[in-house]
């Protein structure tokens, strides 16, 4: 939790100082959500993740290093400068890298887990999407379908009360949104979105059931998007009475509490972890910052796994047929 | 030995291909006990059981969205949908997100999208479709079209293997009109038009349904004394700009022909390429038979005036040929 938070401050520092370019989203409030539901996953459980999902991405192993080289557009991130943010997952790794429209990961999760089930490994798949994602049509058709099939599949909704500007009282009209879980079939809760540990017994919960082939969970996080929906964005729409009032909830403020209250972690020590992370993320943006940009004709490459270069269709003089 | 339908040829190649790889499995909505809208496939449940022959909800997203996280994972899915039509209501995961990984993530997405396709079965304005358009112009997908039997199994067992998603656009005019000997049929590589007529004084270039019209008209001016070049494409993206250049080069007119609309269909292509390539090769300007710009009426006659046929296509061939 404190990695995530310390490398998304350092994000929005690098994008003010214009280092760090275009969209820069944050999961600053998320932290407990995005941590302690991935926490209990299994090395072959598989990730689908949003956005704001920093500390999900932490906990899989993607290191401060290639989460700065993917921020700063380098020829050395993964998408290598082709897309940006939080769009990381390469072929081979348990994450899969989303795309822009959020809801649509959902049945790509439960594809994901569809075929786990057919390769014949027992693997759970977590995807979340916030609060506005739950309001599209591919939502839907995917949790009725994991539910159908009976797939292991934990949806998390991260009901951090806005989606861009949109509150929650726009969005949507039931009392709770895991109350959705029983139109589909399957056991929804929801949690207390800044208490690592409570989200953490919840996901732990669903993954048991999931590999006891009892299907898909639904649990809704709530918590407060502590930023704007991207960093342009001065989020005046929040009252600021609401915002003061959420600090006293952060989640990572909550859980050193109770390291402490539980003597599993000193001030001390917290304050030693804390320095490390620190260092490690300084080392990470200089080693990214001295990496090579990506050529501009790079841009044009890799569009396909397989194509001929005969394929392309040649423009002006500078061609001849094959003999 | 025994002759095959087109809609058996499919069938034959999905089998095939699902006795050859494990990976290769089917999703859609009624491909199961019922064996799908137009039979494609019939006795795969019974022979590969539930795991391999998916049956869903009628959810378009959905289908999409799954066979991309199944193919992702490594799978080798084949989706149906029930028309082409009903594409639209899953677009964005294949213009978005299947079109995108490889560029995004190097991560390969072989997946083929089963599309029946087209016009002249009085299937009126949401069965008649001819969608090639929409994902021609998407890069990142692959476009293939087939107009026999021979081709339809050839280029499917090539769309299986491929590692890129492959739009299949099948022909339902097609499905049960002429027949092909399939033995020894193997995958027939992309980007290979075959010249389905040869000729001297005029090239026909076209796909799927018009090839056999062009044929027809073809047949009836060589009565007249012309010999008209008929190349069917067989695959859009890519296409095989060289065969087209190399026939213009040799006849020096050209009618371009598909069922889909006029304006901004993928004709409008060809027509630029060849503008671009072969304009000192021209006697005559590139000319296009295509359906008028309008949705695909339901009533046959109306059908039969909005769409091409033989008759137009020979009327179109006279004028060039005169020109």
């Amino acid at each position: 939790m404190i990695t995530s938070r310390r490398i998304e401050r350092r994000v929005i520092d690098l994008y003010r100082q214009g280092i760090i370019t275009g969209g820069c989203y944050t999961g600053i409030g998320n932290e407990a959500t995005s941590v302690a539901t991935a926490f209990p996953l299994a090395e072959h459980d598989v990730l689908v993740p949003t956005h704001r999902d920093m500390g999900s991405h932490v906990v899989r192993g993607h290191t401060p290093v290639q989460i700065m080289q993917q921020y700063l557009k380098r020829a050395t991130g993964q998408t290598r400068g082709k897309d940006s943010s939080l769009h990381m997952g390469r072929e081979g790794s348990n994450i899969v890298g989303m795309i822009s429209h959020l809801a649509h990961m959902a049945p790509v999760a439960v594809g994901v887990a569809l075929a786990e089930r057919q390769l014949g490994r027992n693997s759970c798949v977590l995807t979340t999407v916030g609060d506005g994602a739950t309001s599209l049509g591919d939502f839907h058709e995917a949790l009725n379908f994991a539910a159908v099939q009976k797939l292991p599949v934990l949806f998390v909704i991260v009901n951090n009360q806005y989606a861009y500007s949109t509150p929650v009282s726009l969005q949507y009209a039931c009392d709770k949104l895991s109350d959705r879980a029983a139109g589909y079939g399957m056991p929804g809760e929801t949690v207390d979105g800044t208490d690592a540990v409570e989200v953490y017994d919840a996901a732990r919960r669903a993954y048991t059931r999931g590999r006891r082939g009892e299907g898909p969970t639904l649990i809704e996080s709530v918590t407060m998007r502590a930023r704007g929906h991207s960093e342009h964005d001065d989020f005046k729409y929040v009252p600021s009475d609401l915002l003061e009032a959420w600090w006293r909830w952060d989640p990572i403020e909550r859980f050193e509490r109770y390291l402490e209250e539980h003597h599993v972690m000193t001030a001390e020590e917290r304050r030693s972890v804390g320095e490390d992370v620190d260092h490690e993320i300084e080392r990470a943006i200089d080693i990214a910052r001295a990496d090579p940009m990506p050529t501009p004709e790079s841009g044009a490459d890799g569009v396909y796994r397989y194509w001929e270069p005969r394929w392309t269709v040649p423009s002006g003089e500078d061609w001849e047929l094959e003999p | 030995m025994s002759e095959a339908t087109y809609i058996a040829a499919i069938r034959e190649a999905l089998v095939e291909e699902m006795e050859r790889d494990a990976r290769v499995f089917c999703i859609g909505e009624d491909i199961g006990h019922f064996g799908g809208a137009f039979k494609a496939t019939e006795g795969l449940l019974e022979k590969f059981g539930r795991g391999r022959v998916v049956d869903t909800p009628i959810a378009e997203g959905l289908i999409l969205g799954v066979a991309i996280g199944a193919a992702v994972r490594g799978l080798r899915p084949v989706a149906e949908m029930q028309f082409a039509d009903f594409v639209a209501c899953g677009f964005s995961q294949l213009a978005y997100n299947a079109s995108t990984f490889h560029y995004r993530l190097g991560v390969s997405v072989p997946m083929v999208v089963r599309l029946p396709s087209g016009g002249h079965v009085g299937g009126g304005p949401f069965h008649s479709k001819n969608p090639e358009a929409w994902f021609t112009h998407t890069p990142g997908l692959k476009v293939v079209a087939p107009a026999t039997p021979r081709d339809a199994k050839g280029l499917l067992l090539s769309a299986i293997r491929d590692p890129d998603p492959v739009i299949y656009l099948e022909q339902k005019y097609l499905y049960r009109r002429e027949k092909d000997e399939l033995e020894g049929v193997e995958a027939i590589p992309f980007g290979r038009a075959s010249i389905a007529r040869e000729g001297q004084h005029a090239t026909v270039v076209t796909y799927a349904n018009t090839v056999s019209m062009a044929l027809a008209a073809a047949e009836t001016l060589a009565a007249r004394g012309y010999e008209i070049e008929v190349i069917d494409l067989r695959t859009l993206v890519p296409w095989d700009w060289e065969t087209v250049v190399r026939s213009v080069d040799k006849t020096g007119r050209v009618l371009v022909v598909h069922e889909a609309t006029r304006t901004s269909g993928f004709g409008g292509e060809i027509a630029a390429t060849i503008a671009d390539l072969a304009f000192d090769r021209l006697d005559a300007p590139v000319r296009r038979v295509a359906a008028l710009d309008t949705p695909t009426p339901a009533e046959k006659q109306m059908e039969s005036y909005v769409l091409p046929d033989a008759d137009k296509i020979e009327a179109a061939l006279t004028d060039l040929l005169l020109y």
